[in-house]
C-alpha cells in the first residue's frame, strides 16, 4: 500500500491550544538509545512540539502544531530512523484502568502516610500505658490520631466500602464485607474511647488494615493494566484498522471503531480483512484458518459473505460492512459468547470462596461473645468493646492478602515464560486443570503456512521456485520465501492472483496456479491429495513440479504434548478442519481423542459434556470459531497470532511460535495454588490462635498490631518464595 | 511535656510534606514510565558538548 494511502486523520486527537495529538506503538524498540533517538529525530521535525517515547510500554505520544505536520509525515519519519510504528485505535477504552491504577497508589499513599504517623502516636501510647503515662497526654495523643484516621478512613476505604454495599445490593457477600464492618467498628469503637477518655485506640489498626489491604488491591489491577496494555499494543502492531472508499471515491484509512454497517472498505491482496461484510466487487481466494480452522482456501465472488480475521489471498476486493446479522457464523458465536459469559460470571474466585466460608464465622463469633460476656453479668460496654475487639484481630488482613500477593508475583513468572494473563483469577483455575483441548489450526500448528517435509523435489528447483517466490506477496509464496536469502530476480512480475514469473537467460520460470503454470488438467487431479495447498514451478515447457504447502506443527509441539500427557493431563484436539488433515496431526503427536469438522456449538457442546463428566477443562484456540469455547471452558489460552475476539475471550495469551508456555503456565499454576493454599490454611491457623485470646476479652491494640503485621509479613514473604520455587520447574 | 506541642506537628508536618511529594510525582506521570526515567536520568544530551579543552 502506498504512504499516500495512509490517512491517519482518525486516529489524531485535537488538544487545547491548536495541537494535535497521536499515540502509537513502536516496534523494535529495545535499548534506551532508541528511546534517544526516536524522541531527537522527531524533535527536530519542525512543527513537533513534544515527542516522549514510553520505554516500558514501548508506547510513543507525539504532539505537534496542528495543520504543520501530517501524521503520514511522522511515520514516514519514524520509518525513516529504523522503526515501524502503528496508531492506536482512540475508539478503545484504555484510560479508565490506568486512572483506577492511579487512585489505588493515591490511596495505598495516603493510608501508608497515615498508619506510620498513627503507629508513632500509638507506641507511645502502648509504652506509656506499662509505664505512668498521663491520662491527658493519653488523650491527646488519641485525639491527633483521630484526626488522621477519619479523613484516611473516609478517602482511602472508599474502594471497599463501594464494592462493599454493591455486593450486599446484590445480595451476595464478598471479603469487601468484613472488610468494611471491621474497618468502621475500629474507627467508631476507637473514637468512643477517645471521647470518654479510655485506654485502648485502634487507628493505628483500622489504618495499617487499609494500607496492607490496598496495596493488595493495587498490585492486582496494576498487574492487569499492563497485561491489557500489552495485548494493545499487539493489536496496534497487527494493524486493526481498514481503508475505506468514500463515497467521493476517496480512500482513507481509519481505526475500526470508525466503520458503521453499511460503509464500504478496499481489502487489498495479502491483507487480512478486519470487518464482517458482503463482497461488492472483485473475486479473491480466502484463508479462513483463522475463522474457522478449516486449511483449505475458499472462493470468493460477489455476493459473497466474508468474516473478520480471513486472510485475502487473491485479488482487492470491495467489501460492503455489515452488521452480525442473523445466521451468520458471526452471530453465533456472539449468541454463544454471550451464554459462556453469563455462566461464567457465576463461576467464584478462591477469594470469595474463602470470604463466603470467613465473614459468617467472624460475624457470629463477634454476636455470641458479645452474648456471652452480657449473660456472664458484664456491662453492655464491656461485653461491645470486646466483641470489636473479636472483628478487628479476625480482620482478614492476611485472607485479604493470600491471595492477590500470589497472584502478583506468579503473574510475574508467568510473564517471563511468555504468558500475559487477561485474568489474575486464571492461575486458580489453570492449577485446577485435568484436560487439555487443543485447536488444531494456528494453535497446534503455526499459524502460517511452510513447505511440507520430505517432498522429492531437487534442491537447485527449490532454491530458484524461493527466490522467485521473494517477488510476490501471496501467503503461499511467503511460505517459499525463508528458503531462499538473497536478492529476488531482477525483472520478476507478479500477477496477482495467479503467480510469479521472470525470465533468465532466455527461460521463463514461473510460480504460481496450475493453470498460469501451463499444467495439464489431468496432472492437477492426479497431484492433489486434499490435505495441502499446492504451488506450481516450472522453467520454460520443462517439467512442472508440485510444491506441497500446508500446516506445519509448532517446533515443540510433540515435547509439549508428552509433558502434558506425563503430568497425567488427558490431551484432546477439537477442530473445524476436516477429518484427514486432523487426524494426521493427531497421530503424528500421538493424540487419541480428536474430533473434526466441529462447528462453534459442536465444541461447546463437547466442553459441556467434558464438565459434566467431571473434567476441569483447559481451552487452548486461536480461530473466531473458538472464542465461545474459549470463553465456555474452565480456563483457556490464545497463541498471540489468535483474532481479537478470542483473544478477549481468553483467561491468557501466549507469546511465540512454541507451544511450551502452555506447558509452563500449568507449572507455575501448580505452585502458584499450593502457595495460596498454604497462605490460606495459615490465615485460618492465624484466627484458631487469636480469636479464643480476644473472646477472652485479652486483645489489646498493641496485640493486634503486632498479629496483623506479622501475619501480613508471613503471607507475603510466602508468595515471595515463589520465585525459587519456580526456578526448579 | 511542651515539646510535644512542637514536636508532633512538627512531625506530622514532615509526614505529610513527604506524601505531598509523592502524590505530586504521581500527579505529574513520574510512575507512567519507570524502565525508561532509569535510562533517562544517565542520557547526557542534553549537555552541549564541550567547546574546547581546558589546559592541565
Amino acid at each position: 500500500m502506498g504512504k499516500h494511502q495512509r490517512d491517519l486523520d482518525n486516529f489524531v486527537t485535537p488538544l487545547p491550544g491548536g495541537l494535535a495529538h497521536l499515540d502509537l506503538a513502536v516496534e523494535g524498540v529495545r535499548c534506551a538509545g532508541c528511546m534517544a533517538k526516536i524522541e531527537k529525530g522527531l524533535g527536530e521535525v519542525p512543527g513537533i512540539e513534544r515527542a516522549r517515547l514510553n520505554f516500558s510500554s514501548k508506547r510513543l505520544a507525539v504532539d505537534w502544531r496542528a495543520g504543520e505536520v501530517a501524521p503520514g509525515d511522522i511515520l514516514d519519519r519514524l520509518e525513516a530512523l529504523g522503526f515501524s510504528a502503528y496508531p492506536f485505535d482512540p475508539g478503545a477504552r484504555r484510560e479508565a484502568e490506568a486512572e483506577e491504577s492511579r487512585r489505588l497508589l493515591k490511596a495505598v499513599a495516603v493510608s501508608g502516610f497515615a498508619a506510620a504517623n498513627i503507629m508513632l502516636l500509638s507506641v507511645s501510647v502502648w509504652s506509656g500505658n506499662a509505664t505512668d503515662i498521663e491520662p491527658e497526654t493519653r488523650d491527646l495523643f488519641h485525639w491527633v490520631s483521630a484526626l488522621i484516621a477519619i479523613p484516611t478512613v473516609g478517602y482511602a476505604g472508599q474502594t471497599f466500602f463501594r464494592s462493599a454495599a454493591a455486593a450486599l445490593k446484590a445480595g451476595r457477600v464478598n471479603m469487601d464485607v468484613p472488610i468494611s464492618i471491621g474497618v468502621i467498628l475500629a474507627l467508631s469503637l476507637s473514637l468512643f474511647e477517645t471521647f470518654t477518655g479510655g485506654r485502648h485506640a485502634y487507628f493505628d489498626a483500622a489504618t495499617m488494615l487499609l494500607f496492607f489491604l490496598l496495596i493488595g488491591r493495587w498490585l492486582d489491577v496494576d498487574m492487569r493494566r499492563r497485561t491489557r496494555a500489552q495485548a494493545e499494543n499487539l493489536a496496534a502492531l497487527k494493524g486493526e484498522s481498514a481503508l475505506q472508499l468514500l463515497p467521493d471515491g476517496e480512500m482513507r484509512r481509519v481505526p475500526l471503531s470508525a466503520l458503521a454497517a453499511g460503509d464500504r472498505v478496499l481489502v487489498a491482496a495479502g491483507d487480512r480483512i478486519s470487518v464482517d461484510g458482503t463482497v461488492e466487487s472483485g473475486r479473491s481466494e480466502f484463508d479462513r484458518s483463522l475463522v474457522t480452522g478449516e486449511t483449505a482456501y475458499e472462493e470468493v465472488a460477489e455476493g459473497g459473505q466474508v468474516h473478520a480475521g480471513t486472510l485475502n489471498i487473491g485479488g482487492a476486493l470491495v467489501v460492503r460492512v455489515t452488521a452480525a446479522s442473523e445466521g451468520t457464523l458471526l452471530d453465533e458465536v456472539n449468541g454463544l459468547l454471550e451464554k459462556a459469559e453469563a455462566a461464567r460470571s457465576s463461576r467464584l474466585a478462591l477469594a470469595d470462596r474463602a470470604a463466603k466460608l470467613y465473614a459468617p464465622m467472624v460475624h457470629s463469633t463477634a454476636a455470641l461473645t458479645f452474648l456471652g460476656w452480657m449473660l456472664a453479668g458484664a456491662g453492655w460496654q464491656e461485653a461491645l468493646t470486646t466483641a470489636i475487639a473479636v472483628l478487628i484481630i479476625t480482620c482478614p488482613c492476611a485472607l485479604a492478602l493470600a491471595v492477590p500477593a500470589v497472584q502478583v508475583v506468579a503473574s510475574g513468572l508467568m510473564f517471563r515464560a511468555g504468558v500475559l494473563l487477561n485474568d489474575g483469577s486464571a492461575i486458580e483455575r489453570l492449577a485446577d486443570v485435568t484436560t487439555v483441548v487443543f485447536d488444531k489450526t494456528g494453535t497446534l500448528t503455526l499459524p502460517s503456512p511452510a513447505l511440507v517435509e520430505g517432498q522429492d523435489i531437487p534442491g537447485e528447483i527449490i532454491q530458484r521456485a524461493a527466490r522467485l517466490a521473494r517477488s510476490s506477496r501471496h501467503p503461499l509464496a511467503e511460505a517459499l520465501q525463508p528458503l531462499y536469502q538473497g536478492e529476488p530476480f531482477a525483472g520478476a512480475r507478479e500477477h496477482r492472483g495467479q503467480g510469479v514469473e521472470a525470465t533468465l537467460a532466455d527461460v521463463t520460470m514461473r510460480l504460481g496456479s496450475a493453470t498460469f503454470c501451463g499444467v495439464p488438467q489431468p496432472e492437477v487431479e492426479h497431484v492433489a491429495d486434499g490435505g495441502h495447498s499446492i504451488v506450481w514451478y516450472r522453467e520454460g515447457d520443462g517439467p512442472a513440479w508440485p510444491i506441497r504447502i500446508g500446516q506445519t506443527l509448532r517446533p515443540d509441539a510433540v515435547e509439549t504434548i508428552e509433558a502434558l500427557k506425563d503430568r497425567g493431563l488427558r490431551v484432546v484436539v477439537l477442530s473445524g478442519d476436516r477429518h484427514a488433515a486432523v487426524s494426521a496431526v493427531a497421530d503424528e503427536l500421538e493424540i487419541d481423542t480428536y474430533f473434526a469438522g466441529l462447528t462453534p456449538t459442536e465444541k461447546v457442546g463437547l466442553l459441556d459434556d467434558m464438565k459434566r463428566s467431571g473434567q476441569h477443562v483447559l481451552m487452548v484456540g486461536d480461530g473466531l470459531n473458538d472464542a465461545p469455547a474459549l470463553a465456555a471452558a474452565h480456563v483457556s489460552m490464545s497463541p498471540v497470532s489468535a483474532v481479537h475476539l478470542s483473544q478477549a475471550a481468553a483467561d491468557a495469551i501466549f507469546l511465540g511460535d512454541r507451544l511450551v508456555p502452555v506447558l509452563r503456565a500449568l507449572r507455575i499454576s501448580g505452585i502458584a495454588r499450593r502457595a495460596m493454599s498454604q497462605n490460606l490454611a495459615f490465615s485460618a491457623l492465624y484466627n484458631v490462635f487469636a480469636i479464643p485470646v480476644a473472646v477472652a476479652g485479652f486483645v489489646t491494640p498493641l496485640l493486634a498490631a503486632v498479629a496483623m503485621s506479622l501475619s501480613s509479613i508471613t503471607v507475603t514473604l510466602n508468595a515471595l518464595r515463589l520465585r525459587y520455587a519456580a526456578r526448579k520447574v | 511535656m511542651e515539646a510535644l506541642f512542637f514536636l508532633i506537628p512538627v512531625a506530622l508536618g514532615l509526614g505529610l510534606a513527604g506524601l505531598a511529594a509523592f502524590l505530586w510525582s504521581l500527579k505529574s506521570r513520574q510512575f507512567d514510565d519507570l524502565d525508561g526515567a532509569a535510562w533517562r536520568a544517565i542520557m547526557d544530551d542534553d549537555v552541549a558538548p564541550p567547546h574546547r579543552r581546558h589546559g592541565g
